[in-house]
């Protein structure tokens, strides 16, 4: 019995962190994202080799900021079932 | 939301979650998922070769994530990883031409549609079969054997054979890899491996982990769990020379990449956690159905012309 309410209380405290992460990603799409797209367009039509080095230095710099982010909200779940 | 450079409109919704369900595939089996992310691509009406140059791009980043969560729990083969790159990236350029001769002759979508089910058939098909073999062998194995005696990272394959022969071949120079248990084998094996695994990658898009992780089980004898690992972060740096020069020939719309990856991010860590918990034969057979479920996305938009709108 108390082993299910552990596994529910995790649970619930990851549906938590995923709600946050979500608030945070819907961020980045109407902030971030909203106001690039036409930027990266420009670049794309006009300077290739520009835009090819932006690309990879966007997505490079999202998966090691997402990547710090997500661990901390992980490790913030592993305390709370500690 | 409109996405300018591909010209396309799909939900940033579908793309998230399409993005974390492959981040869990790819964090759990060290594939970039490109097996499932192309065709659900396609399926939206990004073109094929938008689809190549995305799907690689959006695999960077969450090869990042998978690759480091991977490197923590010691199922990364550094030197093995490095040597891969170089075979990997002359593939991908290989690849890369292929597309761009496909593009002159006006039948991309097709031909690579077409190369893609087959491979992804193929790959399901025989994957299954060697695991199925496998854990055959094992329960005639395990008969006498007391079951505390077993760990989750011992490793078995019905066709080891193979990967003996593989390092029994004596083409110098030869090298030792002791995080895989590799005491020597031949440099030319790994570099033709990751060859392989680039022109599928260059070709189909991905990181072609679903070409390379086999390979790196069955052919060099690599286990299970390393080879996950070792693969996640080769795609790391294959994958980054992939999308800058598809992204110099046009094939790259950044922005569906970054939506993706803000879902795969999360997947990536929670897939790769759970390699903790299996089996690598088990990982291998869980890994059978999926490549199907992209094929038949593909079979599905090829017969009837529709997308998932």
């Amino acid at each position: 019995m108390a082993r299910i309410s552990k596994e529910t209380a995790s649970f619930g405290s990851f549906l938590i962190e995923l709600v946050v992460y979500a608030v945070f990603v819907f961020a980045y799409f109407f902030l971030v994202l909203h106001f690039l797209g036409h930027w990266v367009k420009h670049l794309f039509d006009q300077y290739r080799t520009a835009y090819a080095a932006v690309a990879l230095a966007l997505i490079v710099v999202q998966g090691i900021v997402l990547e710090m982010l997500t661990t901390a909200l992980l490790k913030l779940i592993r305390r709370r079932e500690e | 939301m409109d996405f300018l450079i591909s010209g396309t409109h799909i939900s940033p919704i579908y793309l998230m979650v399409v993005g974390f369900v492959i981040g869990i595939l790819g964090g759990f089996f060290g594939v970039g998922g490109s097996f499932l992310a192309g065709p659900a691509l396609f399926a939206v009406g990004v073109p094929m070769n938008f689809v190549v140059g995305t799907d690689l791009a959006h695999i960077v980043g969450k090869s990042i994530v998978a690759a480091k969560r991977h490197r923590m729990l010691g199922n990364v083969d550094i030197k093995l990883g490095l040597i891969m790159v170089i075979g990997t990236i002359l593939g991908v350029e290989t690849g890369a031409q292929i597309i761009q001769q496909l593009k002159r002759h006006r039948n991309v979508d097709a031909v690579v549609a077409v190369a893609f089910v087959i491979v992804l058939v193929g790959i399901s098909a025989f994957i299954g079969w060697e695991s199925w073999q496998t854990s055959k062998m094992r329960k005639t194995e395990r008969a006498g054997k007391s079951p505390s005696k077993r760990k989750l990272k011992q490793d078995a394959s019905a066709i080891a054979y193979v990967a003996k022969y593989v390092q029994g071949l004596h083409l110098p120079p030869m090298v030792s890899l002791p995080n895989s248990g590799i005491a020597r084998i031949s440099l030319w094996t790994i570099l033709v491996v990751a060859y392989v695994g680039g022109v599928f990658s260059g070709f189909l898009g991905g990181g072609a982990g679903y070409v390379r992780m086999p390979a790196l089980v069955y052919v060099l004898g690599v286990p299970t769990h390393v080879a996950v690992g070792t693969d996640l972060f080769e795609v790391v740096i294959s994958a980054s020379y992939g999308t800058f020069t598809h992204a110099l020939k046009g094939n790259v719309d950044i922005l569906i990449a970054l939506v993706m990856h803000t879902g795969a991010a999360i997947g990536a860590q929670i897939g790769a956690t759970l390699t903790q918990y299996f089996h690598g034969t088990r990982i291998r057979l869980a890994f059978v159905p999926l490549p199907l479920l992209g094929a038949a996305l593909i079979v599905y938009s090829l017969i009837t012309g529709h997308h998932l709108k």
